[in-house]
């Protein structure tokens, strides 16, 4: 490993440990909830993490269609960019802006989350060249899922003293949430169980997808809840000032340690895959033909870089 | 060089023609979709006052299990006999030999649902308090957006391990949607309760989002395998 | 909403947050030393 890594572990843990402090004994206790609603500092960083990765892996498997042909690869690029420029302009719409306002949000926070697109599609793309793309789309998918799941587990947690119930069907936050959990452990088993030499590939389909899905799961459950009002777990409307202190610094931590365990993820994959095409390399020289039979053996680069 | 609907209806053709002399599967495929629903009906009591809001939901359920039975044999064939490497070498696009398979898949899902409709409604004694003249878009457009994503996953399946188990496995998640608005709109409709405009407009979306999807990223699977 | 009661949620969401963490993590741990040991028995030449 490298050496920075056991230090950043260290700084992480450290980090968590005051984040933990702040969120139990900092935060105010709340007016309604009592300290039961302390999970929030749990429950919504690991939500943000979670479709933060998710995004990456979309974006990531894209790059892995896309970069097949040039073609296609400079269309992608394209598009990335109009989806930018659209972002920017569209919340800047009064029609749009009144939109938003109903749901709490700034044109500007907006327009700066649709720049954030291209510009990780870019950096994705510069970042990660080749087969890299694929490892960071199935470590992303591995550690969005286990963010995933621990929100799909806090989540009724925390609704059953406040609400009574488990689990609202209506509740469309964390209705969304189990349909992307369900999309990505599906991708991951496709990942486990095809042996094809294309198996990166299918993959990369079906993230786009799932992508494809979420908006329409997101309104089809809006749109049944507006016919069947249920109550809306994780509560709406805004948050006191100190409180929404601690979620951000929880968030910041714990992005921290989802990029630790990521970065340990893609190093492990990197590392099983030349295994693996060593491996595959020995068992023809062993078993092919004459041909093969070189005094050269592979390189095990990745050991200690 | 045929045109794209000629070589599309001409597979079309010959996966009815041969569907229809291997009556077998056909029956066995008919004879499961009658057993679903009788145990639904012995499952959820008929006799209820409120059978008339859950039918809906179980009538796609039944509907979505008899699909993916379906939609695992129709590729099962094309394997046995290597028609896919045929494919794969002909000049003949990709999409067509997908919308062929996904309109055969319709015809053969669609008829699997004219025969457990009308069980459903003698067991449930279903009185249609909506427009029911809606329940057939509904039913088309629902069976299209199982039949598309389905026709492509169970694609996706094939060099896969398992892949009976793969396609249900990939295909539910993304079907979510429009499940959701499948039933949502049979269930107004049969209790004239809400508008299932709505619903039907999703499912509209839906069909038309994933058809493309599935047309404009088809050859990439057909290539992958 | 009795927050007596209520408490025990707080702890259990914590805990079970850093279980699924350390269970996965766990994992890796396992993957790591199995790719070693791949790659010790691949430098032998097997």
């Amino acid at each position: 490993m490298k050496k920075a890594f056991p230090i950043l572990a260290v700084l992480t843990a450290l980090f968590l440990a005051y984040t933990f402090y702040q969120a139990m004994f900092v935060a105010p206790t709340d007016a309604l909830q009592g300290d039961v609603y302390r999970i929030i500092f749990y429950h919504v960083p690991s939500a943000w993490t979670a479709f933060l990765l998710f995004f990456i892996n979309f974006v990531a498997s894209v790059h892995y269609l896309a970069d097949a042909k040039p073609s296609t690869q400079r269309a992608a690029k394209w598009i990335a960019i109009a989806v930018g420029i659209v972002g920017v302009i569209i919340p800047y719409i009064p029609q749009v802006r009144d939109w938003l306002q109903t749901i709490g949000m700034y044109p500007s926070s907006a327009a700066t989350t649709a720049l954030m697109i291209p510009a990780l599609y870019f950096v994705v793309g510069k970042l990660f060249r080749g087969q890299d793309v694929d490892v960071l789309a199935v470590t992303c998918a591995e550690v969005g899922v286990v963010f995933c799941t621990i929100v799909l587990i806090t989540g009724p947690i925390w609704a059953r003293p406040v609400w009574g119930i488990w689990w609202a069907p209506g509740d469309i936050r964390l209705t969304s949430t189990l349909v992307l959990w369900l999309i990505y452990v599906s991708y991951l088993v496709l990942r486990r169980f095809s042996d094809s030499a294309q198996t990166q590939k299918l993959a990369a389909v079906l993230a786009v997808f799932g992508a494809l899905d979420v908006p329409l799961v997101y309104f089809s459950i809006w749109f049944f809840r507006t016919q069947h009002p249920q109550p809306v777990i994780g509560g709406g409307g805004s948050m006191d000032l100190r409180m929404l202190h601690v979620l951000l610094l929880n968030w910041m931590a714990f992005l921290c340690f989802g990029f630790l365990v990521c970065w340990s993820r893609f190093r492990l994959e990197k590392l099983r895959r030349e295994v693996e095409e060593a491996e595959a390399l020995e068992s023809l020289e062993e078993h092919g033909s004459p041909v093969v039979q070189s005094s050269a053996k592979v390189p095990l680069g990745g050991g200690s870089r | 060089m045929r045109s794209f609907w000629s070589i599309t209806l001409a597979t079309l053709a010959k996966d009815i023609r041969l569907e229809w002399r291997s009556k077998d599967a056909l029956n066995a495929m008919l004879f499961f979709s009658l057993l679903v629903v009788v145990i639904f009906v012995f499952s959820f009591d008929p006799l209820a006052e409120e059978s008339r809001h859950i039918v809906g939901g179980l009538v796609w359920i039944a509907f979505l299990f008899a699909s993916v039975v379906a939609l695992n044999q129709t590729w099962a064939r094309e394997l046995r006999n290597q028609v896919l490497d045929g494919y794969r070498v002909s000049p003949a696009p990709g999409t067509a030999l997908f919308v062929a398979k996904a309109l055969g898949n319709f015809l053969l899902v669609s008829l699997l649902e004219a025969l457990m409709a009308p069980l459903f409604v003698i067991f449930y004694n279903l009185r249609v308090l909506g427009p029911a003249w809606q329940l057939v878009p509904v039913a088309l457009l629902g069976t299209w957006a199982l039949v598309v994503n389905g026709t492509f996953f169970a694609a996706m399946s094939l060099r896969t391990r398992s892949r009976e188990l793969m396609l249900p496995l990939l295909l539910f998640p993304v079907s979510i949607p429009a499940v959701i608005a499948m039933v949502a709109a049979t269930t107004s409709i049969l209790t004239g309760e809400d508008s299932a405009h709505f619903y039907i407009i999703l499912l509209v979306t839906y069909d038309v989002v994933f058809t493309t999807a599935c047309v404009g990223l088809f050859d990439t699977v057909l290539q992958a395998e | 909403m009795n927050s007596a009661g209520s408490i025990k949620f707080l702890y259990a969401a914590y805990t079970v947050t850093w279980l699924i963490h350390a269970l996965y993590i766990g994992s890796l741990v396992r993957r790591y030393s199995r790719v070693r040991k791949q790659m010790k028995d691949l430098g032998k030449g097997k």
